[in-house]
């Protein structure tokens, strides 16, 4: 077999990273898993400007790889920013009318505290010694940001995927700083098949001896070959069966006929196994585990004896849920879940189902359906917040 | 959906458009007329939910109009995502599968307009309406009305005019007439509020003395129901 090439470690000063870095300290900051981090660090980028009344600020929650760079440029990959589509002057998140904040989550490798910055306490990177994260902290996190930026209510939170869990813990927990949210293809709690998934790539991760046990950064290793399949095994539930056939279909790479070996023969494997290298470029191992596991573990009803209704009693905040019909990682149905919840204690929830091909990743796409009712939804928002 | 084939002169007043077609679609344009009789029967400052509310005219205008809290449950992906980017609080989803989520006494108006004859079971609809709402108002085509029973008298199931569709394809599964209706109503020991019957032209006649002359002379009725007292109190 033909392996993955074991790249060298890109090292990233991510003290060195463009866009705004605070350090949150005083306090220290209380985990869910009963740890505590003395200060926290966090790593944002904001776009467009916060209006007097400090009223139009909207919050962006990155998915699992994503990171603050949502609408500029990768420093490490140079590639426009994950949400480009979405942010700017005239789109759908209009920076001539909002002030969008991306800041990199908690447990994160683009700057804010996570595995692969140094632990304080020992002057060494954190790695394995880092407490495990949920969304909760997260999003506390978060909020602490906020604080900090003087912004004691958000027009809008809104996030794809593990964003949108984002989202929907910021409603539950903070509902008062919160005028609306909008939850896009995610779920109120991580489904079993997904929890499978991602202990595919953890495995696939620690299988690498490069990984170290996860000390890999003080021994001069990188786990890229396991970090690479977790990648490629994660970005085909990112897609669907259709969008897969429609891109690749059988079509061989470079060649007429098949080799009868296991070299990339079809362009399906090579454009997979060009996912998986060009990731490991800019994420770390260790935090791949760490927000798998932040995933994996949120359940918003579990806290609410199972009653996911009951996370959103009294919650003022007006919804707008939205799916895609060919997300099969987080499918409609687990959309329409959290809406008969957010019904059932009369929460004000629009939720569209928008049709497409393009799998989990829509949200990412160039999706104009999606777009426009994002953007609507939007709009009628700012008209009820007063938002000119 | 409404008026019968075999043409009136002009287009009757009421419900030109089907209930699954476009109604008024630009703000500012004018509510489609049945639309605006229920519209008229909304008391500003209310919470209203629509059931099958196409692309949200009626909330669009209650909202801007009467400072209503409006909501809507559509099936078709067309209509929620124009209500969405409306703004509207709409949901997409199936008013016989969804209604039972809502808590009892959730709205002060529920609303199912042209839409009664086209679900599965409208007894339980009609019953986790009234659950959820004070009031609620059924619009629908009377297929006792003069045109129809000619129809039958012919030989031929009655027609829409708008919509036009065939027995084998109409979405219109459980037409009823006027008289069925109040029978219904009396089943489920529901107060009728208010009835209108609309005929031709849009008249809106006062025979409420003579049921089988309104039943025969209307195109359309249009209800107001609401539980009996000691039902929502027995309920809460």
């Amino acid at each position: 077999m033909t392996a993955l090439p074991s790249l060298a470690p890109a090292e990233l000063d991510t003290a060195r990273l463009p866009g705004e870095r605070i350090e949150l300290s005083g306090q220290p900051f209380k985990l869910d898993c009963g740890a505590e981090l003395a200060s926290i660090r966090v790593s944002y980028r904001t776009y467009g400007s916060l209006n007097a009344a400090r009223s139009n600020a909207i919050l962006v929650c990155h998915a699992l790889t994503g990171d603050q760079y949502a609408a500029d440029s990768h420093p490490v990959t140079g590639k426009a920013g994950w949400w480009h589509l979405m942010i700017g002057p005239g789109k759908p998140l209009d920076t001539n009318r909002y002030f969008v904040i991306s800041s990199n989550i908690l447990g994160g490798c683009m700057g804010t505290t996570g595995p692969v910055e140094i632990d304080p306490a020992t002057g060494r990177a954190f790695g394995l010694n880092f407490p495990v994260i949920t969304i909760g902290d997260m999003v506390r996190v978060q909020a602490r940001l906020l604080d900090h930026l003087g912004i004691e209510q958000l027009f809008c939170v809104v996030g794809g995927s593990m964003g949108g869990m984002q989202a929907l813990e910021w409603a539950a927990r903070f509902p008062e700083r919160v005028f609306s949210a909008i939850p896009i293809a995610t779920a109120a709690r991580h489904s079993a098949q997904n929890i499978a998934f991602h202990e595919v790539g953890r495995q696939a991760i620690m299988a690498d001896p490069d990984w170290q046990q996860g000390d890999y950064l003080a021994r001069g290793t990188r786990p890229t070959r396991g970090l690479a399949v977790a990648r490629m095994a994660a970005h085909v539930t990112y897609l669907s069966e259709a969008a897969l056939h429609r891109k690749f279909g059988r079509s061989l790479q470079d060649r007429s006929k098949v080799t009868y070996g296991f070299d990339a023969d079809f362009q399906v494997e090579s454009y997979l196994r060009h996912q998986g290298i060009t990731f490991v470029d800019r994420f770390d191992a260790n935090s791949y585990l760490y927000i798998t596991r932040a995933m994996d573990y949120f359940d918003l009803a579990g806290a609410c004896g199972g009653v996911l209704a009951r996370a959103f009693q009294g919650v003022p905040t007006r919804f707008c849920v939205l799916s895609f019909s060919s997300d099969w990682l987080f499918p409609t149905s687990e959309s329409r879940d959290l809406v008969r919840a957010l019904s059932a204690v009369g929460a004000n929830v629009s939720f569209c189902e928008i049709a497409t091909d393009r799998g989990h990743d829509a949200f990412l796409l160039d999706v104009p359906e999606f777009h426009r009712v994002f953007a609507g939804f939007l709009a009628g928002a700012a008209a009820a917040r007063g938002l000119t | 959906m409404a008026a019968f084939d075999r043409a009136l002169p002009e287009p009757a007043l009421i419900a030109q458009a089907s209930s699954r077609g476009p109604a008024a679609t630009t703000a500012g344009s004018p509510l489609r007329p049945d639309l605006q009789l229920i519209a008229d029967l909304v008391a500003p400052n209310t919470r209203v939910l629509d059931v099958g509310c196409s692309d949200g005219a009626l909330l669009a205008y209650l909202a801007s109009t009467k400072n209503v809290d409006a909501r809507g449950i559509e099936l078709s992906q067309e209509g929620v995502k124009e209500c969405v980017s409306r703004g509207l609080a709409v949901v997409q989803g199936d008013a016989e599968s969804d209604l039972h989520l809502y808590p009892d006494g959730a709205f002060d108006y529920v609303v199912l307009s042209q839409t009664i004859q086209a679900m599965q079971r409208p007894r339980e609809l009609l019953q986790e309406m009234l659950r959820i709402g004070r009031h609620c108002i059924v619009s629908f085509t009377n297929y006792a009305h003069w045109r129809a029973r000619w129809h039958l008298l012919r030989g031929r199931m009655p027609r829409s005019r708008c919509a036009g569709e065939a027995w084998y394809s109409t979405p219109n599964i459980r037409p009823c007439t006027l008289e069925d209706f109040e029978l219904l109503c009396a089943e489920l020991n529901v107060v009728i509020e208010r009835r209108l019957c609309l005929a031709t032209g849009g008249m809106i006649s006062r025979l409420a003395s003579r049921r089988w002359f309104d039943n025969l002379l209307s195109e359309q009725a249009l209800f107001v129901l609401s539980q009996r007292q000691g039902q929502a109190a027995r309920r809460a």
